[in-house]
């Protein structure tokens, strides 16, 4: 091939055959993609089915009695036949959840940015903060219940000491993550201390922050059930933990089943909505929120 | 179109004297730094990696106190009068290209609406007016680059300082960005202080080209690179061109012997 500068030449492109290569690779990738996203769904649906029915057949081929363990009609049964009764117990639990949720937030957002803006008070404070989280709730429990009258006040202290650690420090753990040169150019351009928390500290961290809470959310409602077993009074206001407790001792298994299905399905709806309200924040800019490409 | 006045005839506006830095009591990043920048110069600092030009930014932009010996600027000098872009676009990720820009007017107490025309303005001057309400994420890197060049300059500083801005982009991309940066240059008539190891992007952009020694680092040689701008294209082949690349070079060699 002749050119006229030394050294190049022109190469044909060979469009046909490249272009039909890369056609069959993107039809399997988008055939391999559909099959995830049905299978996303379908899968655990299968999963259900094939475990109702196993137990089920296990229930009615054994012929296992009721108070033993019930069969999955039998659960439903109880579930729409206690429903006015569980509802109300569940309402006790899901508002001491969501109350502790909150006061863990705000604890846990209000310590962080104190730690972060001194560093002496996170010396002094961040070891029981530690401490405080490790020690299991179930062995606290009981004296909190000793020294606090109100039950429902006991409950949220328990709920509480359970969710704020993971915010706190996912919280403390965002607000010091900032880019290092977003920070000098915020010295340069004389930023207050307030400013850089606002503008900087703050947004850097949230991403940390909602990952801290999608799993408070869950261990609220654990740290609310835990309470509530310890607590174990009846009564008015009590939670769906109780319930199962009261039912236990009255030998009413299927209404025992009926509350955990709703304390597991609130626990999946806490997860869920904490999820969405994590994406819908996030979804402008953050890579865990965008869609790949 | 501002005019720079010719390089003898052009106001002092910073002078950087005996400058030093030592690290920790122990490790000298800097000894007997000078440099003077004069109002519209364009200045290179070109040294090998690890001679303190960093520093002597990071000393300049305020971030750091010097050792011994000191900075002066002319004039009244306040939080908006530098302007810097690092290595990295170090943009917002949350925030759209405008409220990137507006940055440094929201820290001075600006609203956004108050500083729009501005704002819109150094966009323009980057090329990427369209993009004001994009979120870095959408942009290619050397748009992200532009974006922080455009918040640097938008509160028209008196000096920008600019801290190896194209050494993590590819080479096509660094072409057009100082081809860009020169069109910029000429346009609004700043002053820029650009730190870099590549002899090359040095001669394109530069007036001056201050080459530094090794670690404790100073200034050796100052080279004037006297081909009048606009520089293009064909600046970049001519034989000119080469010759300045070749003696910058050979300072450069010769300032790493110096600390040998």
């Amino acid at each position: 091939m002749h050119s006229e500068s030394p050294g190049i030449r022109n190469p044909a492109p060979d469009a046909s055959s490249t272009a039909q290569a890369m056609d069959a690779e993107e039809h399997r990738r988008f055939m391999r993609r559909r099959l995830e996203r049905i299978g996303k769904w379908c899968l655990p649906l299968a999963v259900l089915v094939f475990t109702v029915w196993f137990w089920d057949r296990l229930v009615v081929v054994n012929e296992i009695p009721h108070y033993i363990l019930p069969g999955p009609s039998l659960v439903w049964e109880t579930l729409a036949a206690d429903f006015w009764l569980l509802l109300e117990a569940l309402k006790v639990t899901l508002q001491i959840t969501l109350l502790a949720l909150a006061v863990a937030v705000i604890g846990g957002v209000g310590l962080a940015v104190l730690f972060t803006q001194s560093r002496l008070f996170e010396m002094s404070l961040f070891p029981y903060a530690v401490v405080l989280q490790v020690t299991p709730i179930i062995s606290i429990a009981p004296l909190i219940f000793i020294y606090v009258d109100n039950k429902i006040v006991g409950l949220l202290i328990c709920a509480w000491i359970v969710a704020f650690f993971p915010i706190l420090s996912n919280t403390t753990l965002g607000l010091n993550s900032t880019d290092h040169n977003l920070r000098d150019l915020f010295r340069i351009y004389g930023a207050s201390r307030w400013q850089r928390l606002k503008h900087l500290q703050i947004p850097t961290a949230l991403p940390y922050f909602l990952g801290g809470l999608r799993i408070a959310g869950g261990l609220a409602l654990i740290g609310a059930v835990v309470a509530e077993y310890v607590a174990g009074t009846g009564g008015i206001g009590s939670g769906l933990a109780f319930t199962i407790l009261e039912a236990g001792y009255r030998l009413q298994i299927p209404r025992m089943f009926a509350a955990l299905l709703l304390i597991a399905a609130t626990g999946v709806l806490i997860f869920v909505s904490l999820s969405l309200f994590s994406h819908l924040l996030l979804r402008k800019w953050h890579e865990s929120a965008l869609k790949k490409e | 179109m501002s005019v720079v006045p010719p390089m003898d005839k052009r106001p002092e506006l910073l002078s950087v004297k005996q400058l030093g830095k030592t690290f920790n009591g122990e490790v000298e990043a800097l000894r007997g730094m000078n440099l003077t920048v004069n109002s519209g110069d364009f200045v290179s600092l070109l040294g090998p990696s690890g001679c303190g030009k960093s520093t002597v930014l990071r000393m300049i932009a305020g971030l750091m106190e010097p050792t011994t010996g000191r900075i002066g600027w002319q004039g009244e000098h306040g939080s908006g009068s530098i302007g810097v872009v690092f290595q990295e676009p170090t943009l917002m990720p949350w925030a759209s290209v405008e409220k990137n820009v507006w940055l440094p007017f929201r820290l001075a107490g600006q609203s956004l609406k108050s500083a729009r025309p501005r704002i819109r303005e150094a966009l323009g001057l980057v090329g990427l007016e369209e993009f004001s309400d994009s979120y870095p994420r959408e942009l290619s890197g050397g748009m992200k680059m532009r974006v922080s060049i455009a918040r640097a300059l938008a509160t028209n500083p008196r000096v920008i300082l600019m801290d190896e801005p194209f050494a993590a982009l590819d080479e096509i991309t660094r072409f057009k960005l100082n081809h860009d940066l020169l069109e910029l240059k000429s346009k609004i008539g700043c002053t820029i202080l650009f730190v870099t190891h590549s002899v090359f992007e040095s001669v394109f952009l530069s007036d001056r080209i201050a080459v530094m020694t090794a670690r404790p680092g100073r200034v050796l040689t100052e080279i004037t690179v006297g081909e009048p701008y606009p520089r293009d294209d064909d600046f970049r082949t001519s034989s000119s061109y080469a010759a300045y690349c070749r003696v910058t070079s050979e300072s450069l060699q010769q300032s790493m012997l110096e600390a040998a």
